[in-house]
């Protein structure tokens, strides 16, 4: 199990995959916002979608849980 | 007479407007968000006013909220700064249907500018020269492809209502085209709810030269000579210079009567920039009209000694221009770096708690700074946390008092530019003023990832 991990604070602004679904390493599972610039976050590791832990428009913290991955 | 303006906007804007206000002996309202109530701005001014949330929409894009609390406060006149509201035609018209003045242009010149399309025609129309392009907004990605055979790659892909390089791309063959076309579309869209786009020519070896215009009510239109802002990266300026060590005298003179005449053209009144790409054989041609005061216009303040703000305010007041063209004289050379809150290598926002903030002081410094001591930047708002402007007597000597100024300028608890704004001042590309758009490109990326 890997966690994907906020690299800094911003809002959620689009999540670009689902729950149960099976992502691959480096494949962006969100889009932040922050400071009028998209910052992608990758999954670290193959794998499925196991949970989301946000939703779009949520702020998060930089190292929040944003996806579970198994 | 305008006695009270309003300050529609945050940061060091908004603090660069309340100084001339406080000069000029006129009350200042600020108004800010719940992420800004700690802001410098915010207890610089006589009043001051909660908006709401940080989130842009429930603040600073609230245009309800705003002519509320500045009809409360008994404002004559709303100063709109850069971004935000500044450019927005809709809230021009609310404020003067409150009646309460906007300082800036007529809502119609702004709409029409604010259409990349619609003022490209407009230029066409004042002959002022244009990159070579689509004149109306490409429907299809085949229809773009068909329009490529003709001015041949590199092109510039554009959104009509784009601004801060969103919706904008460059592209070198149909493959990139084609993607390129259907995603900026689509963010295009999403971001400023119109999806139109264009093409241009992508010129290279261009730099970006704008001239300084201001225009009163009554016809009379001067610029105030060019600021030279090649320097950027993701079509972001990080360094403008004032006067441009490119430009021949007569090129300056041409590029200067261009933008008078457009302005008059258009009808313009108020401060405004006219942006042009300059090619290395001196052509220069429109790319857009910025109908709101600058970030960058202290470089053009410091080589003219004219206060900018202050003229947008007696232009708001139907004061006519106090000086003609052959009156304003450029004295010196000023540059300005941009300080950003970024990793200088990724670029990627830096928002946190400023655990220590100094800043450099000397005679040929100015500081015009958003954020102080202790203070939290957030990530809700552009990632510029100040400028630093510098005047020497010649290019040489300004070089020389930036790169002095950036060693002793002290931001720490969060990344900042200042590491890549060194690299830069000290490079010879730049010492030489070889200066084009794309100087971090070939300069300053290489250098980062050589490490």
């Amino acid at each position: 199990m890997t966690e994907v991990k906020a690299s800094m604070a911003g809002s959620v602004w689009k999540i670009t995959v689902s729950e149960g679904e099976k992502v691959s390493s480096d494949q962006d599972v969100v889009i932040l916002e922050s400071m009028k610039m998209e910052i992608p976050i990758a999954a670290e590791a193959d794998g499925a979608i196991k949970e989301l832990k946000i939703a779009e428009g949520d702020f998060v913290n930089e190292g929040d849980i944003i996806a579970i991955i198994e | 007479m305008i006695t009270k303006i309003l300050i529609a906007n945050r940061g060091e804007i908004a603090a660069r407007v309340i100084r001339t206000c406080q000069k000029l002996s006129i009350k200042t309202v600020a108004v800010y968000s719940e992420a800004d109530q700690k802001a410098p701005f915010v207890s610089m001014a006589d009043e001051s006013f909660l908006l709401g949330p940080p989130r842009v929409q429930d603040s600073y894009l609230n245009i309800e909220k705003i002519i509320s609390i500045a009809e409360e406060s008994n404002v004559d006149a709303i100063h709109p700064g850069y971004g935000f509201l500044s450019e927005n035609g809709a809230f021009a018209e609310k404020c003067e249907e409150a009646g309460i003045r906007f300082i800036g242009p007529s809502a119609k010149v702004m709409e029409k500018m604010g259409s990349k399309i619609a003022a490209r025609k407009a230029m066409q129309e004042a002959d002022v020269p244009v990159v070579p392009g689509t004149d109306g907004a490409v429907k299809s990605s085949d229809e773009a492809i068909e329009f490529a055979r003709e001015i041949g790659y590199p092109i510039m892909l554009k959104a009509s209502a784009g601004g801060g390089g969103i919706g904008m791309q460059a592209v070198q063959s149909d493959e990139e085209l084609i993607k390129a076309f259907e995603s900026n579309a689509k963010r295009a869209k999403t971001f400023f709810g119109d999806g139109a786009m264009f093409m241009e020519k992508k010129l290279d070896f261009a730099r970006h030269i704008e001239i300084q215009l201001l225009a009163d009510n009554y016809g009379n239109v001067i610029h105030l000579f060019e600021r030279e802002c090649s320097i950027q990266r993701r079509n972001q300026k990080v360094i403008e210079e004032a006067p441009s060590p490119f430009l021949s005298g007569q090129t300056r003179k041409q590029m200067g009567e261009a933008a008078v005449t457009a302005a008059k053209a258009l009808g313009y009144t108020g401060a405004g920039t006219i942006e042009f790409l300059v090619d290395d054989q001196e052509n220069f041609y429109f790319l857009e009209m910025n109908t709101r005061i600058q970030v960058e216009h202290p470089v053009t303040e410091e080589i003219t000694g004219v206060d900018i703000v202050e003229q947008q305010i007696f232009i708001a007041e139907g004061k006519e221009l106090s000086s003609s063209q052959s009156e304003v004289n450029m004295n010196g050379h000023a540059i300005e770096a941009r300080i950003y809150a970024e990793d200088p290598e990724t670029f990627f926002p830096s928002p946190g708690h400023i655990s220590a903030f100094q800043l450099p002081e000397g005679e040929y410094i100015r500081n015009e700074v958003a954020v102080a001591q202790n203070d939290d930047v957030t990530p809700f708002y552009d990632p510029m946390i100040g400028k630093l402007i510098v005047k020497g007597s010649n290019r040489r000597e300004a070089i020389s008092m930036l790169k002095e100024a950036l060693l002793t300028y002290k931001v720490e608890g969060i990344k900042t530019n200042i590491p890549m704004l060194q690299k830069i001042a000290g490079h010879e590309a730049f010492e030489s003023g070889n200066t084009t758009t794309a100087f971090i490109e070939n300069y300053y990326l290489p250098i980062t990832k050589t490490k």
